[in-house]
C-alpha cells in the first residue's frame, strides 16, 4: 500500500498538522550552544551543514607568505530544522537568543512552509514525521 | 622442522672460518687503523642523514603545494633522488673528484668515467672509498631537490627529470669540482665548508633559471596583485622542515670529513651545535619578524627561516662561536622573510621559497665566512659565489630554453587548473577529498 502511494498511484493521505522548515545561518562557534538549547526545548532533529557566504559582514584580508589576499566568503554553519507549526516561533526565539553575539555576522533565520514531510522508515507524515 | 633447529649451528659453523681469518689478519697487522674506521663511520652516518633530507624536501614540498599537485611533487622527489644516485655513479663522482685525471686542470674532470668503489680498502686515503662516494652523492641529490620545489605545480614531469639528469650528472659535479675536487676555486682561497654555494646556491640558481623560463603559476600574479595559493598540509611541511634540520647535522657535521682524532671529534661536535643554533636563530628571527610585519606569525615563513638559518651556517659551521652561529642564522631568517615578497614583486613564482632559502641565504652564508674563519676574504668569497652562480645559472638557463623549445616544459592551462596529479599521473594524493 505504502509503495503504491509513494509511486504516486494512490493519492497520499496527509495526516497531522502542518510543519515548518527553519533555516538558520549562525557563527560556527555557536553551534554547540544552539544545539543544546534546541534540544532542551524539545527539538528532536536537525540538519547541519558547514557553508561559506557573505552578508553584511563582508570578507576580510589575510596574509600568506607576505602577500595579502581577500577572504570574500566567511565560514558559517547552516541549520535546517523541521518542526510543527506550534513550535516554530519558540525555535526561532531560541536560536536568536543563543546565537546572538551582538556583532555583525551573527547570521539569519528563514522560516518556510513545508508542503509535505515523510518519515522514510514508517511512512508517517507531517507532524508525526518530525 | 627438525632440520631447522640445526640451521643456527650450521650458520655459526660457517662463520667460524671467517672469524679465524679475521683474527689471523689482526695478528699479522696488530695496529688496527681506528682513524680509517671512524672516518668511514662519519661518512656513512653523515650520508644516511643527508639521504634523509630527501624525505624532508619531499614532505616540505608536499605540504606547500596544493592538494591537486601532491602526487606529482612526491613522484618528482623520489625520481630525482634516484636519478641523482645513478648519474653520480655514471659520471658525477669522477667528474667532481678527478684526482690526477683532470681534462682541463682545475676546470673540468673526466666526463665518461664511472665511479669504482670496489677492491681492498685504500688505507692511505684514510676512509673507505665507498663511504665517500655514498656521502658525496647525497649532496648531489640535495642540489636537485632544491629545484623541484620552486618549479612545482606547473612543470611537466619528464622535462624536469631530464633537467635533473643534466644537473646531477654534469652541472653540479663540474662546479663542485672547482672547490671540493681541488679545482681553481680552492686554489684561489674560496671557502665553502659544506656547500652554502656549491650545493644550496647552485640548486637555487638552477631553480631561478627554471622559474624564469617556466613562468609563474596561472593566476598567481593578476592585475598587479599577488594571489597566495596556500599549501595543502602544513603538518607535512613542518615535519619536512624538522627532517631537513636533522639531516643537516650529517650535511655539515660529516663535512668535517674525518673523525679519526680527538680534534676531529671535537670539530664535528662544534659543527653540530653551531648548525642547530643557526637553525633555531633563523626560525626565531622569522617568527618575530612576521609578527611585527604582518601582525600574525606565518608558519611557512618560520619553516623557511629555520632552513635559511641552516643554509647560512653551512659555508662555515666550524669556526663561529655559538653566538656567531646565532646571528649568522638569524640574518638568514630575516633574509627569507624579506626575500619571499620581494620575489613576488618580480613575479618570480617560487612555490616553496627555495630561492630565498637556498640561493639568497646561501649567498649570505658564503659571504659571512670571513667573520670567523681566518685566511678567507670577503672579496674571494664574492668572486667564488659569482663564478659558480654564473656558471650554474647560464648553463641551466640554456638547458631550460632547449627543453622548452623541444619537448616543452609546461603543462597545458587546463591540466594546470585540474592539477598535475590528474593530468600528469592520473593519481590523486587525497582521492577521498572533493576538489576545493
Amino acid at each position: 500500500m505504502l509503495q503504491l502511494q509513494h509511486a504516486g498511484l494512490i493519492p497520499l493521505q496527509t495526516k497531522g498538522t502542518k510543519v515548518k522548515l527553519i533555516i538558520a545561518t549562525i557563527k560556527p562557534f555557536k553551534l554547540e550552544e544552539v544545539r543544546e538549547a534546541l534540544t532542551d526545548i524539545g527539538v528532536r532533529g536537525m540538519m547541519v551543514t558547514e557553508i561559506k557566504g557573505f552578508g553584511s559582514q563582508s570578507g576580510h584580508t589575510e596574509i600568506y607568505r607576505g602577500a595579502e589576499y581577500a577572504v570574500n566568503f566567511v565560514p558559517k554553519v547552516k541549520l535546517e530544522i523541521v518542526v510543527n507549526d506550534a513550535m516554530a516561533d519558540q525555535v526561532v526565539d531560541t536560536i536568536t537568543a543563543t546565537a546572538k553575539t551582538g556583532k555583525i555576522g551573527d547570521g539569519k533565520i528563514f522560516v518556510l512552509d513545508v508542503a509535505q514531510a515523510v518519515r522514510v522508515r514508517t511512512g508517517e507524515t507531517n507532524e508525526d514525521a518530525v | 622442522m627438525k632440520s631447522l633447529k640445526f640451521l643456527p649451528i650450521a650458520a655459526a659453523l660457517a662463520v667460524v672460518p671467517v672469524m679465524g681469518l679475521a683474527q689471523d689478519t689482526a695478528e699479522a697487522a696488530p695496529a688496527v687503523d681506528n682513524a680509517f674506521i671512524f672516518n668511514t663511520l662519519l661518512f656513512l652516518i653523515g650520508g644516511f642523514l643527508v639521504f634523509w633530507m630527501a624525505a624532508g624536501f619531499a614532505m616540505l614540498e608536499a605540504g606547500l603545494v596544493r592538494s591537486k599537485n601532491v602526487t606529482t611533487q612526491l613522484t618528482k622527489n623520489i625520481a630525482l633522488f634516484s636519478i641523482a644516485a645513478i648519474m653520480y655513479w655514471l659520471v658525477g663522482y669522477n667528474l667532481m673528484y678527478p684526482g690526477d685525471g683532470w681534462w682541463m686542470q682545475g676546470m673540468l674532470g673526466p666526463i665518461f668515467a664511472t665511479a669504482d668503489i670496489g677492491g681492498d680498502p685504500a688505507l692511505e686515503t684514510g676512509y673507505a672509498t665507498g663511504s665517500d662516494f655514498f656521502f658525496q652523492l647525497m649532496f648531489c641529490a640535495t642540489t636537485a631537490s632544491i629545484v623541484s620545489g620552486t618549479l612545482a605545480e606547473r612543470i611537466k614531469l619528464w622535462p624536469f627529470l631530464i633537467f635533473t639528469v643534466i644537473l646531477t650528472g654534469f652541472i653540479y659535479p663540474i662546479e663542485a669540482s672547482w672547490q671540493w675536487g681541488g679545482g681553481f676555486l680552492s686554489e684561489m682561497g674560496f671557502s665553502d665548508f659544506a656547500g652554502s654555494t656549491l650545493v644550496h646556491a647552485a640548486g637555487g640558481f638552477a631553480a631561478l633559471a627554471g622559474a624564469l623560463i617556466l613562468g609563474p603559476r596561472l593566476g598567481k600574479y593578476k592585475d598587479g596583485r599577488v594571489n597566495p595559493m596556500p599549501g595543502s598540509n602544513l603538518a607535512l611541511a613542518t615535519l619536512g622542515t624538522f627532517i631537513l634540520w636533522l639531516g643537516w647535522f650529517g650535511f655539515n657535521g660529516a663535512s668535517q670529513l674525518a673523525l679519526g682524532t680527538e680534534a676531529d671529534a671535537n670539530a664535528v661536535a662544534i659543527i653540530f651545535a653551531n648548525t642547530n643554533m643557526a637553525a633555531a636563530a633563523g626560525a626565531v628571527a622569522a617568527l618575530i619578524l612576521t609578527q611585527i610585519m604582518y601582525k600574525k606569525v606565518d608558519l611557512t615563513m618560520v619553516l623557511n627561516g629555520a632552513l635559511a638559518g641552516l643554509v647560512s651556517i653551512t659555508a662555515g659551521p666550524l669556526d663561529p662561536t655559538l653566538f656567531g652561529a646565532l646571528w649568522i642564522g638569524a640574518v638568514g631568517g630575516v633574509i627569507v622573510v624579506l626575500a619571499v615578497p620581494f620575489l613576488d614583486k618580480l613575479k618570480i613564482d617560487d612555490v616553496v621559497g627555495a630561492i630565498p632559502v637556498h640561493l639568497i641565504a646561501g649567498f649570505w652564508g658564503t659571504l659571512a665566512v670571513p667573520f670567523y674563519t681566518e685566511g678567507t676574504s670577503f672579496v674571494t668569497q664574492i668572486i667564488g659565489f659569482a663564478i659558480i652562480g654564473a656558471f650554474v645559472f647560464v648553463v641551466s638557463l640554456v638547458v631550460w630554453v632547449i627543453l622548452k623549445a623541444t619537448v616543452g616544459i609546461r603543462v597545458s592551462e587546463e591540466a594546470e587548473v585540474n592539477g598535475l596529479d590528474v593530468s600528469e599521473l592520473g593519481m590523486e594524493a587525497y582521492p577521498e577529498f572533493t576538489k576545493g
